[in-house]
């Protein structure tokens, strides 16, 4: 889809080539994360895809066409673009900063508002709320959002995205990584990620291409280049706790059918078989729905020796966090760790429960990968 | 309906019926034949029409050559002549306004196009430096985000610079106008017309109510002017 071929840059004014003499070659549907220290040249690397950089040598072949002697403007359409601290035009509506490439490309009115609603809705902002809003009014995570429904709305098949989940704190970040990877699965876009951050890179990407000094030192998936480093470079940046990195790459849907053993309680079943099922098994705990498989709580062993009501609703309580399937093992095991439990419960975007991980699968996991 | 109106106009006509009122009372109440003669409703007329000649003329110019002149030094090409520029403005902002029309009127003479030239050339000044300014003053990233998705130069100028420049081209419009009313009220002086007419003609006749009367009327349009340029802005611009 996208190929790079002996490609540099040399700023004028520098005698250090920014890049020097890159190949590299992305396929349809991948998202290819360029990772390294700043400096390293991977946002020269992208900027030159959508050519706001000249190239000084090599090439660039965008589906076996040679990019560099396409009309600049008409390539830069075709490519959605999400910049690191965005880049939303004050001035604009979220409607019309979203709006902005379709009426770049003369699209009918009714059809651009159609199509702005729809990537509102996919990015997880209520058009009703948000359409006539100014950025100023919007917080930084709903920033990015915009960012990167101003970047799809023309449905490119191609997307640059320079650190576009930068500015926010952890946690919306996490969140942000979470739904975009869940509409990438949807979309297979072929996109060309930028970051620091490995944990981000081991996370987003389907493959992975470390930079160091304008030179591409390694590029690989992310399952490889844990396992087999190119060099001490690598090795030092993906760090030594390689195992723990794993745990970016295993969502907790992958696992969970494994690790599934006990059915939840419903709130009104009988606290005498809830005891007896604990009694008979090595499990500590149970978790409780209610009639809709909502998740109500947990019971555990000591909960039950206190006489409070005849039903298991009587004597769950609360559980302190939950996580989704869609979210990583490291997700998983930050809040068991936030939470000082050994498990966490796995809920769907509905609050429905799917299951339980706890401490030991994780050590499964990473026993059974090294 | 009939309230948003009162909101934009209260204040205008109020002050237009203070000045008014101190017209007509002045006019209808000479202290004497000298004031008599000299303030007349004609008179006032015809320096009202002369001063806004001088500023409809001089304005539409200086903006038109302003607002373009600092779009042209905002472009890459001429960028390092704009850095320029604004410590050259700077430097010309600090000649007084009287001393700017005596200049002229040694080089082009008496008259009322000599008056126009130099307020013209005068008030150029801030709205050059700041469409410059405000057009420089964009956020870098924004540009680069509208070029990425695949802006064409002019269609960034139009859509985003200009607009996001706007609030502080108008804000040098404001001070254009203001400082023009009162160097207009100087054209008098190489025969350019205008309040000043009144001013002078009251000092020579020691007549302070003439000469109350014409700065009454300059300070009542230049407050008007910027007030209403600035409800304008207040409309256009809703999204600071």
């Amino acid at each position: 889809m996208i190929k790079l071929e002996g490609l540099s840059k040399v700023f004028p004014g520098h005698s250090i080539p920014a890049v020097k003499d890159l190949n590299l070659e992305i396929q349809e549907g991948d998202v290819c994360v360029l990772v390294g220290p700043s400096g390293c040249g991977k946002t020269t690397t992208m900027k030159m895809i959508n050519r706001l950089y000249e190239p000084t040598g090599g090439a660039i072949y965008i589906r076996g066409e040679n990019a560099l002697q396409m009309d600049p403007i008409k390539l830069r359409l075709d490519i959605g673009y999400v910049i690191q601290e965005i880049g939303l035009f004050p001035h604009m509506t979220i409607e019309e900063n979203i709006a902005t490439v379709p009426n770049e490309k003369h699209w009918p009115k009714d059809q651009t508002k159609q199509k702005v609603e729809e990537v509102m809705t996919l990015v997880g902002l209520d058009p009703e709320v948000f359409r006539a809003r100014y950025p100023a009014a919007l917080s930084g995570g709903q920033r990015q959002r915009v960012g990167v429904a101003r970047a799809m709305v023309s449905d490119p098949p191609i997307m640059l995205m320079d650190e576009p989940f930068g500015a926010v704190d952890p946690i919306t970040r996490a969140r942000l990584q979470n739904e975009f990877l869940r509409i990438q699965e949807r979309m297979g876009k072929t996109i060309v990620f930028v970051t620091h951050d490995i944990d981000e890179a081991i996370k987003m990407s389907d493959t992975i291409a470390v930079m160091r000094e304008g030179e591409l030192v390694q590029h690989a998936t992310p399952s490889d280049l844990l396992s087999a480093p190119a060099d001490e470079f690598v090795s030092n940046l993906v760090g030594r706790n390689r195992s723990i990195k794993r745990l970016h790459l295993i969502r907790i849907q992958e696992i969970l059918e494994e690790v599934d053993r006990t059915k939840p309680a419903t709130e009104d079943a009988k606290v005498d078989e809830i005891k007896k099922q604990l009694e008979e098994s090595d499990i500590r705990s149970v978790m409780v729905v209610d009639r809709d498989n909502k998740l109500k709580g947990v019971i555990g062993v000591s909960d039950l020796k206190q006489k409070a009501g005849e039903v298991a609703g009587d004597y769950c309580s609360e559980v302190a966090d939950t996580v989704t399937s869609d979210a990583t093992l490291n997700d998983a095991l930050s809040v068991m760790l936030e939470c000082g439990e050994g498990y966490v419960a796995v809920v769907n975007e509905d609050d429905q429960y799917q299951g339980t991980v706890t401490l030991g699968d994780l050590l499964n996991v990473v026993k059974e990968d090294s | 309906m009939a309230r948003e109106i009162w909101k934009w106009l209260g204040i205008p006509l109020i002050m237009i019926g203070i000045a008014a009122a101190i017209v007509i009372y002045s006019v209808n109440n000479p202290a004497d034949s000298i004031v008599e003669r000299m303030l007349t409703y004609d008179r006032v007329f015809r320096v009202i029409r002369e001063h806004m000649g001088l500023l409809l003329v001089s304005m539409t110019g200086a903006t038109i050559v302003g607002v373009g002149g600092g779009i042209m030094l905002s472009r890459p090409s001429l960028y390092r002549i704009g850095r320029v520029m604004e410590t050259v403005v700077n430097i010309g902002q600090t000649v007084p306004s009287l001393a700017v029309l005596a200049l002229f009127y040694t080089i082009l003479g008496l008259g009322f196009n000599v008056a126009v030239f130099a307020l013209f050339l005068y008030s150029i000044l801030p709205i050059l430096r700041n469409t410059f300014a405000g057009i420089d003053g964009v956020e870098h990233n924004i540009i680069e985000a509208a070029r990425g998705m695949g802006m064409r130069p002019l269609r960034i100028l139009t859509k985003i610079e200009l607009p996001i420049a706007f609030p502080i081209i108008v804000a040098g419009l404001r001070t254009a106008i203001v400082i023009n009313v009162g160097a207009a009220t100087l054209a008098t002086f190489i025969g350019g017309g205008g309040l000043g007419d009144l001013i002078v003609t009251g000092l020579s006749v020691h007549r302070d109510m003439i000469i109350f009367n014409g700065a009454v009327i300059a300070a009542v349009t230049a407050i008007l002017l910027d007030y209403l340029i600035g409800k304008v802005e207040e409309r256009v611009v809703r999204w600071a």
